[in-house]
């Protein structure tokens, strides 16, 4: 069943139109990964999911109408989003960052959850008070990636998070993601640049070029497919 | 030296409703933004409702808890209806809103109590205390002590609590706080709320010495931009300890040197505010920041 | 070339409409005397406008500068004996040179703190003209009742063959000086300087790297917009034939603002608009409401910034937009 499902989804900036109808569907307990070129719209779906743009057409997630809420009221359904520049409180110590990402959760567990968020991440753990905007920016990646999973979310969505990261930090990450998606099963929509360890990670994913789905399928096919080998694998 | 020590004392005291005012300042400027011209007359408005309820026969600390309640649903409601609106239009824009509001308020609280100057009977006694031979007047250490508390309080649950973790979120990254389901707008209007209490407080502290007219709190609106500004618009500690600051200057300048005098003390204020502008613009205790060409 | 002459048609029938308004419509002479402070007004919201609308540097403290060309003018007639009419150019001049002043450290300051600091300014003016009252006259001012042939006042004018009483040549001075800084304001912000002010209010870095200033106009912009305003203030002054710390109180540098915002930035013609709301407002809203009328005109500002916050001018262009069907 489609814990998340995007129907002839639209999204502007202003004037510009940058999705023309995407769709796709995203499986409960998968990681699908978002390709494509610069521009092709690829922050711009996470944007639509999380609220973060105008959009049109239809979202669901796990039976609610995402298209119509705010990103506050999409974030308290379990949606949790790490967008592009990772967001953190840059003035906040790590501690607080990770306090925030707790903000809706009701219950006072939240204690046991940042243990277990430094536990994965132990330079994390070492920088509990320090303020957000010192940390090298593969930590600021774990931070946010920490913030985010404080949330207990259902739906990850991360939007590039091997930017500007030294190859052995992404790795890592991604590691990381495999394991909760394991262990957890959690959801990831992961939005990568990076083609070839976006495949290597994802069970699905979806190609997109001028805002539309041009090519979709699993990572295993994708990597064979002639299109996505030329423009995105380079061979 | 007594006259001295009195001087400081009773400019801690201004001193500590000015830095009131300028946190009020601050900390509408921090989460939304805004400067909000209207302070002043919002405070005055809050002391007015206190003195009605006084007159009605409550006494002062019930008058003053009720105020409180009222300034910040006032301030919320504020915020909700007309901050919100003009929330990212331009600043020119913003400016002239909180005027017009300044002008509002000014005449409805003029229209409402007339202008005639009331007398506030404030909660601590006009009796002069002995304290090592120099007489210090006790309404002076009552303000300083509701000052002192209300900006702890204050620094409190801003760091201690999730609530004022979350404002502060809210004023520093909006779109990142949304993201972890904080309802920003709500946290807005909280910061108004918060910032209208502490303009009542700053009011009834000020309207014993003061005299209760509609134009009260004007002149100590600029003596607490001057504070807010010394200290750092960003900074909350800044204005408060800019504002007790600025009060025993003022005094000891109007005291000491006869040209300021009883008269210049507000272009006084002034020159302190523009030379902060022009030297340090980002205060004793803001962070200056450095536009990336 | 086509808006030129439209415009230059369009100024040549406000000559027109001024030159005949007293004739056709002001019977009474208290129409005459706010027609006159709408002049006053108009002078210093066109003025205003340059500093604001075209420099993007915001200014509280207007009124101040008025406050400086009234004084001048007061003082140059009470104690020097100069004519009416010679102060106006002096009291420009010196108002212009504290608006130099000004300019200078302003560069330092934008947006916000600029406008505390000119709050500032304008609050505390009435403070300083108290303090040095052996010039000014403290708290009683300066009265220039007696006089009244350097006014006019009482007994009207001989020009050019011509008698005019008392109100008219109120009138026509105001408008005649409001006319030709239009027009001199115009002319300028139409060339070189208004396009290098505009270059900088968008972007100063762009405007910098292009060659522009941006010091230089700037400060040139707070010097002229503020000889604006003291001419103004000359004529404020001349009009009511006294000066006090209260003729030109904390609350006109608002008001100032205000109605430059209102009648729409960065449009010179509003400026006219944006005095005539500062001058009938207070008087409307009189008869709207006889207990509050402080209220309501608070409460118009704040729904006109809420509603219509390009001012009247900007209500002409979307109205312009929609009647053309620029499709949005």
């Amino acid at each position: 069943m489609s814990l998340l499902e995007l129907q002839g989804v639209e999204a502007r900036y202003g004037q510009v139109k940058a999705l023309h109808g995407v769709s796709l569907a995203v499986s409960e307990g998968e990681i699908a990964a978002v390709l494509g070129a610069n521009g092709a719209g690829k922050t711009t779906t996470l944007r639509a999911i999380s609220g973060t743009v105008r959009r049109a057409g239809e979202i669901v997630f796990s039976g609610h109408r995402l298209d119509r809420l705010g990103p506050e009221a999409v974030a308290r359904l379990g949606v949790a989003h790490v967008p592009e520049g990772r967001g953190t409180f840059m003035e906040l110590t790590v501690w607080e960052n990770l306090r925030l990402g707790a903000y809706i959760r009701r219950n006072g567990s939240f204690k046991a959850d940042t243990e277990r968020i430094f536990k994965l991440f132990p330079r994390l753990a070492e920088r509990r008070e320090q303020q957000a905007g010192t940390l090298s920016g593969g930590e600021q990646q774990m931070l946010a990636l920490g913030r985010a999973l404080m949330m207990r979310p259902r739906l990850l969505l991360l939007d590039e998070p091997s930017l500007g990261l030294a190859p052995l930090v992404v790795r890592e990450i991604f590691r990381i993601l495999g394991e909760l998606n394991e262990q957890d099963g959690l959801t990831v929509l992961v939005v990568e640049q990076n083609a070839s360890i976006a495949l290597a990670a994802a069970h699905r994913a979806f190609v997109l070029e001028t805002g539309r789905v041009v090519v979709e399928g699993e990572s295993a096919e994708l990597r064979e497919h002639p299109t996505v080998r030329k423009s995105y694998l380079g061979y | 030296m007594s006259q001295f020590l009195q001087q400081v004392v009773s400019g801690l005291a201004s001193g500590g409703i000015y830095g009131s005012l300028a946190l009020a300042l601050v900390l509408i400027y921090r989460s939304t933004g805004v400067v909000n011209f209207a302070q002043g007359e919002m405070a005055t408005f809050s002391t007015y409702v206190a003195w009605t309820l006084m007159d009605h026969g409550l006494g002062f600390w019930p008058a003053f808890v009720a105020t409180l309640a009222i300034a910040f649903a006032g301030g919320v409601a504020i915020e909700r209806t007309i901050i919100r609106p003009v929330e990212n239009a331009p600043v020119l824009v913003v400016v002239i809103l909180t005027i017009g509001l300044l002008i509002l308020i000014n005449g409805a609280t003029t229209w409402i109590w007339g202008g005639a100057a009331k007398q506030f009977h404030g909660p601590f006694s006009t009796r002069p205390i002995s304290i090592g031979g120099v007489a210090f007047s006790i309404q002076d250490f009552g303000v300083i002590g509701v000052s002192v508390v209300a900006v702890a309080l204050l620094a409190l649950f801003f760091r201690f609590t999730k609530v004022g973790l979350a404002l502060r979120a809210a004023a520093l990254n909006p779109g990142s706080s949304r993201l972890v389901g904080i309802r920003v707008g709500w946290m807005l209007a909280l910061g108004w709320g918060l910032a209208a209490v502490l303009g009542a407080i700053a009011g009834t502290m000020a309207a014993p010495s003061l005299f209760l007219d509609p134009n009260m709190m004007q002149t100590v609106l600029l003596y607490a931009f001057a504070a807010a500004v010394l200290g750092g618009l960003e900074s909350p500690i800044g204005a408060v300890v800019a504002g007790l600051a600025l009060g025993v200057m003022l005094n000891l300048l109007g005291t000491y040197w006869d040209f300021v005098g009883g008269q210049l003390r507000l272009p006084a204020a002034l020159a302190v505010l523009l030379g902060v502008l022009l030297l340090r613009p980002q205060g004793l205790f803001g962070r200056m920041t450095v536009r990336r060409v | 070339m086509r808006t030129l002459t439209l415009k230059l048609a369009l100024f040549a029938a406000a000559v027109v409409v001024v030159a005949l308004l007293p004739k056709l419509f002001l019977a009474d002479f208290q129409a005459g005397d706010r027609f006159g402070k709408i002049g006053a007004y108009f002078i210093a919201i066109v003025g205003l406008n340059i500093l604001v609308g075209f420099s993007g540097q915001i200014s509280l403290a207007h009124g101040a500068f008025m406050a400086v060309g009234g004084y001048t003018t007061a003082i140059l007639m009470a104690d020097h004996g100069l004519r009416d009419v010679w102060t106006i150019p002096i009291a420009g001049l010196v108002a212009g040179i504290a608006g130099l002043a000004l300019g200078l450290p302003a560069l330092r300051l934008s947006g916000l703190y600029l406008a505390i600091a000119t709050f500032g300014i304008a609050v505390s003016l009435p403070s300083i003209l108290k303090k040095f009252d052996h010039l000014t006259g403290g708290s009683t001012g300066i009265q220039l009742f007696g006089s009244p042939q350097q006014t006019g006042h009482g007994t009207g004018v001989d020009i050019l063959g011509h008698h005019l009483g008392p109100g008219d040549w109120n009138y026509y001075l105001t408008w005649t000086c409001g006319l030709l800084l239009f027009a001199a304001g115009w002319a300028l912000m139409s060339g070189r300087v208004g396009r290098s002010l505009l270059a900088i209010r968008d972007s100063e870095v762009a405007a910098a790297s292009a060659g522009v200033h941006p010091a230089f106009y700037k400060v040139l912009a707070f010097g002229v917009s503020a000889a604006f305003a003291g001419v103004a203030g000359s004529l404020f002054a001349i009009n009511v034939a006294y000066v006090n710390p209260d003729t030109f109180p904390i609350p006109l540098s608002l008001y100032l603002l205000v109605g430059l915002v209102v009648g729409g930035l960065g449009s010179l013609w509003a400026a006219a608009a944006g005095a005539a709301f500062i001058v009938y407002l207070p008087i409307w809203v009189q008869h709207v409401s006889q207990q509050a009328p402080q209220v309501v005109y608070g409460a118009a500002i704040v729904l006109f910034m809420l509603l219509l916050p390009t001012g009247a001018a900007g209500l002409l262009t979307i109205l312009r937009r929609v009647s053309s069907k620029e499709v949005l």
